[in-house]
């Protein structure tokens, strides 16, 4: 358990933008809002309250091509500056390493992009209210506003999409960095794109193309989720836990993992 | 006890056998130098050792099998592999929390008495570091570990002479004790020659020699013989026969020493001319 926890730390030690990046992104929304709100070209409630869902949107796009990126490099880049005999000289398990590495997109990140989220989007609200009052207008129905329903929409979209959902993504990716000897990025990328063009020329079908869109929409089909409403898909735990799309992108997680670690069991420095 | 027990270890890259049949024991309490040329083997052995790589054959270190066991043995093994592989992004303090967090038996204050001595800095990056820093700093982590066994892979290759001498005088004077074992791989054969117990040489594969300090330096001369007594010389075969500056220079094998004062000047041989005479030999024992 404490090795976990080291391990956890030392990935944030390594890859400040993990936090670094949506604190910029952050940075930049408020400003954003704050001019808006300045100029008065935002002054509704409901208009400071969907920039508000804006940035916590903007927050998870970034969170998710952090996410990408991290995995790609975290079992790459210790074999490529050898650094791995390092970490394998220390009594850590290469199942707490691995897992420790899947517990960033899945866990820390998500976590992470909550808090920053809630406190942009609280910092928002709080330079807009002033601005209001400054301009002799009534703040009061900005924090009439569902916030407290808004934010828990947020985490538990977070939960059920970025973590849960994405998880095989983030399995594939880590699975991919730990096999590829060279451009790791390209070896994720190109052998789906080819079973795609594959199936399109054989098969004249794009199901594969279909499976994955869906799959990194969120399981959202079609225009069932728009606007605002995103933040509240699926509407009921129990219909999230009975998809059958996310039990077997779990099981696929789960074998890209173990995967991951029998490779870098095996695996020589490059 | 036998630190590391090994068994007829095989193992092949492709087509490439890196060991072939390896026999091997080591001593608790020994300094044990595995000396041998490029792609002799070493690395692999050291990795197999390690439970860094799998094999073939009997293997166990400190009772268990390293390729199935390596984070429960790494409690009781320290290495330091051929070249700088801390990684470069770490701080020396964070090094330091890292290791007291996931290591029961390293010791933060021993790490930071001997950091103190160097010019290393807790708050530098190891990128920051000159390449004898980063080996000091990978030689204090390894010391404050109280490890049972520590292996050594080229642990001083591309530092200058200073720093060499330095790593090896820290390692005897601030590490070495009765219940610990040291497996060390060098180019640098005369380097290690006062430090070792005993000397293993290994080639193609395979271990071709293997001895304590002490009886090889009681079993072989080396005597440089006056010309009119070659013929002499070489009828008690030696098992090597070099010349320098025209003087033929004679490598020998468990030979009288009385005898040999008669047909020239007799003196001990460093390991690094057995070395050369096995290796020449075509790397089986002559």
């Amino acid at each position: 358990m404490n090795s976990m926890v080291w391990s956890v730390r030392r990935e944030l030690w390594e890859n400040r933008s993990i936090y670094i990046a949506p604190l910029m992104v952050a940075a930049v929304m408020v400003l954003a809002s704050f001019v808006v709100v300045l100029t008065g070209r935002h002054s509704r409630p409901d208009q400071v309250a969907s920039s508000c869902e804006f940035a916590a949107g903007i927050l998870m796009g970034t969170m998710l091509i952090v996410a990408i990126f991290y995995c790609l490099d975290a079992l790459y880049g210790e074999r490529r500056d050898r650094s791995v005999l390092f970490w394998k000289s220390m009594p850590v398990s290469d199942w707490t390493a691995v897992l420790s590495k899947m517990a960033i997109p899945l866990v820390v990140m998500p976590v992470v992009t909550f808090v920053i989220s809630i406190a942009t989007q609280l910092l928002m609200l709080l330079t807009s209210s002033a601005i209001l009052s400054m301009k002799g207008q009534s703040a009061a129905a900005l924090w009439a506003l569902p916030w407290l329903q808004m934010s828990s929409g947020l985490l538990h979209h977070l939960v059920t999409v970025h973590s849960l959902y994405y998880a095989p993504i983030f399995g594939w990716l880590l699975l991919v960095s730990a096999w590829a000897r060279r451009l790791p990025f390209l070896w994720a990328f190109l052998p789906l794109a080819a079973i795609g063009v594959i199936e399109k020329l054989v098969f004249n079908t794009a199901r594969f193309a279909t499976m994955l869109a869906s799959r990194i929409s969120g399981g959202m089909e079609g225009g069932s989720a728009r606007g605002s409403m995103m933040m509240l898909w699926p509407s009921h735990p129990l219909e999230f836990v009975t998809m059958p799309g996310l039990w077997i992108g779990l099981a696929i997680a789960v074998a890209c993992v173990a995967g991951a670690v029998r490779l870098r069991r095996y695996r020589d420095p490059i | 006890m036998a630190v590391i027990e090994a068994q007829g270890i095989r193992k092949a890259f492709g087509t490439t056998v890196a060991l072939d049949g390896v026999d091997l024991r080591v001593e608790e309490g020994h300094i044990v130098g595995l000396i041998g040329p490029n792609g002799a083997g070493k690395t692999t052995a050291l990795n197999a050792i390690l439970g860094l790589t799998p094999y073939q054959g009997q293997l166990t270190v400190l009772g268990r099998d390293p390729w199935s066991a390596r984070a429960q043995l790494m409690r009781d093994v320290a290495y330091i592999s051929d070249v700088a592989v801390l990684p470069r992004w770490i701080r020396v303090s964070q090094l330091l929390d890292y290791a007291g967090g996931v290591h029961s038996r390293f010791d933060r204050a021993k790490a930071e008495a001997l950091l103190a001595r160097t010019a290393i800095r807790a708050n530098s990056k190891v990128r920051e570091l000159s390449k004898g820093m980063v080996t000091q700093l990978h030689l204090a982590l390894v010391m404050a570990v109280d490890a049972r066994l520590l292996v050594l892979d080229e642990p001083t290759l591309g530092l200058d002479i200073l720093y060499r001498k330095q790593f090896y005088d820290s390692l005897l004077n601030d590490y070495f004790d009765q219940s610990r074992t040291i497996l060390v791989t060098t180019h640098q054969v005369e380097e290690i020659q006062d430090v070792l117990t005993d000397v293993v040489f290994i080639n193609r594969g395979r271990i071709v020699f293997a001895s304590s300090m002490d009886q090889f330096e009681s079993r072989y001369l080396e005597v440089v013989v006056r010309p009119d007594r070659l013929a002499a010389a070489r009828a008690l075969r030696p098992i090597h026969e070099r010349q320098v500056l025209g003087r033929s220079i004679l490598l020998v094998d468990g030979a009288d020493r009385e005898q040999l004062a008669a047909l020239g000047e007799v003196r001990k041989p460093s390991l690094a001319d057995l070395f050369v005479a096995v290796m020449e030999a075509g790397g089986t024992m002559p």
